[in-house]
């Protein structure tokens, strides 16, 4: 298993290996979850409050369904960590990261220069999502970001 | 029209920073081309037969004439001093060298524009009606919605890896200019019997390989939801839509194979959900960005009433303006499609003469439109002959709009990695033999694709030519009785295909048998509508 690169969290990591989706729902002691990109987040949902980590897996950079998978899991409130897991390349972080990412293990280890500068390459954005972060409308009217 | 403010400057800013370090990564190897592919795609960059080839956002079409000169200039500066108008209201040039692809992106952020998005998949540019905020039927504005539309799909995060490429159009008028109906969502501004501004969702339209006709999935969703609709619309499709196979992966398979009611089902449950995710921009936002769209200051009390002593004038204001909301003003579209020339190419001159042009004569404003022209949307009826000579002497006045020299076609094996065959000769020869006859034939629209891939909307001409690969010789095939707008059909194939010359013959003697069988009134398509293919048939290979 690859070694996590970037994380952004003051907690213990789990240890633990991630389990399917399909299983995680009968192994009651699991507390690390593994979903690749055909499985469905809101599978997880029922089980949020036992999950310490979530896997995402992108087998190749180009299929995004975990970028869907990780703000579904966010928006519904789970609040341990989130590690995206395969293909990581730099130019996806700073996406990862808004979707809710907060630990990184690329299969191929990345530039840490490189990387420190994707994550602080934009400044603003257009869209709210699940990090908190104040969109340029929220900005432009004064009005405080959520989350 | 639109004007950056600070945050709209610091990310086309940014994102130059981010291309050039890119490239540098690229140059030094640390990136490999495979995933340097989709970054740079997402910047409009392609990697053609002979060269790179950029694409540039017009964003739904509206220009000034400073990014019109400035375009202009790129087209010096970088290519081989011309450019070329694209069917998604873009311009493209195709001579980029890569070392010198982030120097581009900075000369047009300077001017407000960028290339995001505009390759990729991703949320391409949005496209619009080219006589917004100049046409009379329309029910408001349509282009701050699209601006609205511009910002949430600008990076964002969870839609910048779709199954396919994703093309968005806003309309707001029931003539719809824009091929809205052909488009992954396309979006109708309506007003509701309440007065009510909202916006209905047609969702699954395109064209390529397999083409369909979106279906609507909601009549009217309340404004101030709009994009948290379109949110739940691509949501579905990222998570769902296919990845097994790319000629499958766009969203109107997904709808076609779910079917709409379903499909439609997932989108209003997410939809449920996202509402309460607060992603929707206040309305404040949609009204300072529809304060940059305020008419201009146009002149009360002026007529209407022009000198038509001049016959080439009188027959370029027949076919080249359109009627305008405000009396004495007119909407003016300058024909890319001279006699024998290449449909939507424009030399750097040419460029910047119509940028001074729109800022001379058109509150200075300029429109791309999706049939590859170029539209000066507020034109004082008094000033038109003074513009019109302009354009004569520089070899844009073809008075043809809507007729079948007015072909699209797209750039095909000429540039195209993907083509099969050549689409541009085709569209000068049939512009050369249809020239004579051109204004007795009336309103024809004419499309060229050089693949299946469709960018030259085959599917959507009255008469459409879809270039195919028959054992590596290049072979035509012809298609009848497709239209885009509010009456949107999809063309049939006549039969066999042609060879270049034999498919110029073909649109000969199906334009001959029209004049033929028409009744009074009827335009070409009227015509093919009411008697049908098999004539048709019978006359072209007879």
């Amino acid at each position: 298993m690859a070694e996590v690169q970037f994380r952004f969290r003051d907690d213990e990591p789990v240890a633990d290996p991630g389990v399917t989706v399909d299983a995680f729902g009968e192994q009651t002691n699991a507390a690390a979850v593994r979903i690749e990109p055909g499985d469905d987040a809101r599978d997880l949902l029922p089980h949020l409050d036992r999950i310490r980590l979530v896997e995402v897996n992108f087998p190749v950079f180009g299929d995004g369904r975990g970028y869907s998978a990780a703000r579904i899991l966010r928006e519904a409130g789970y609040a341990g960590e989130l590690r995206a897991v395969g293909e990581v390349l730099i130019d996806q972080l700073a996406y990862m990261r808004r979707c809710g990412f907060d630990a990184f293990a690329p299969e191929a280890a990345l530039d840490p220069a490189d990387a420190d500068a994707a994550f602080g390459r934009y400044g603003e954005v257009y869209q709210p999502t699940v990090d908190g972060r104040a969109p340029i409308w929220a900005k432009r009217h004064g009005i405080a970001a959520n989350g | 029209m639109y004007k950056y403010d600070q945050y709209d400057q610091a990310m086309v800013d940014a994102r130059v920073e981010e291309f050039r370090d890119q490239v540098r990564r690229r140059l030094d190897g640390s990136l490999a081309e495979e995933a340097f592919r989709p970054l740079r795609l997402m910047n409009g960059l392609y990697l053609q037969l002979h060269a790179y080839m950029l694409r540039v956002a017009v964003p739904y079409g509206t220009l000034n004439s400073v990014q019109m000169r400035a375009l202009g200039d790129i087209a010096d500066k970088y290519d081989r001093g011309y450019g070329h108008f694209t069917t998604r209201q873009n311009i493209q040039y195709n001579w980029i060298k890569l070392e010198e692809a982030a120097d581009l992106l900075a000369d047009l952020a300077k001017v407000e524009m960028h290339a995001i998005q505009t390759s990729g998949n991703c949320i391409r540019n949005t496209t619009s009606d080219q006589f917004a905020g100049a046409a009379a039927d329309e029910v408001i504005d349509p282009r701050p919605y699209a601006e609205l539309i511009r910002q949430w799909s600008t990076f964002h995060p969870e839609f910048s890896f779709l199954p396919r490429k994703f093309k968005m159009a806003v309309i707001a008028s029931s003539t719809d200019r824009a091929a809205m109906r052909l488009h992954d969502i396309g979006i109708e501004i309506v007003r509701n019997a309440a007065g009510e501004i909202g916006a209905a969702f047609y969702v699954g339209g395109g064209m390529g390989r397999t083409p369909m006709i979106a279906p609507c999935i909601n009549a009217f969703v309340p404004i101030d939801q709009m994009i948290t609709y379109s949110e739940a619309c691509l949501r579905v499709y990222n998570r769902y839509g296919r990845r097994d196979n790319k000629y499958k992966a766009r969203i109107k398979i997904l709808v076609h194979e779910l079917g709409k009611d379903e499909y439609t089902r997932q989108v209003e449950e997410e939809f449920a959900h996202l509402l309460t995710q607060g992603i929707e921009p206040p309305l404040a936002e949609l009204e300072r960005i529809q304060a940059h769209f305020a008419d201009p200051a146009f002149e009360t009390g002026l007529s209407d009433a022009i000198d038509r002593t001049d016959p080439d004038f009188a027959l370029w204001v027949d076919r080249n303006t359109h009627p305008h909301k405000q009396p004495g003003y007119a909407i003016v579209s300058i024909s890319l499609k001279p006699v024998g020339g290449i449909p939507g190419d424009a030399s750097a001159d040419q460029i910047r003469v119509m940028g001074d042009l729109a800022l001379r004569y058109s509150f200075d404003e300029l429109r791309v439109t999706h049939t590859q022209n170029i539209v000066l949307p507020h034109v004082k009826q008094a000033d038109l002959y003074a513009l019109w000579q302009v354009l004569q002497a520089n070899d844009l006045a073809a008075a043809n709009i809507d007729r079948i020299g007015d072909i699209i076609a797209c750039p095909g094996l000429d540039y195209c990695t993907l083509a099969n065959a050549r689409s541009i000769p085709v569209a000068q020869k049939i512009s050369q033999r249809m020239a004579a006859k051109e204004q007795e034939i009336g309103e024809l629209k004419l499309k060229i694709s050089g693949c299946i891939n469709a960018c030259g909307h085959h599917h959507a001409g009255h008469i459409g030519i879809l270039g195919v690969d028959r054992k590596g010789v290049e072979n035509y095939q012809l298609l009848l009785g497709g239209c885009e707008g509010a009456d949107t059909s999809l063309g049939q194939i006549t039969g066999p295909g042609f060879d270049e010359d034999g498919i110029v013959g073909a649109v000969e003697r199906a334009t001959d048998f029209y004049l033929a069988q028409r009744a009074d009134g009827e335009r070409f398509l009227d015509t093919y509508r009411r008697i049908g293919m098999a004539p048709f048939k019978e006359a072209i290979y007879g």
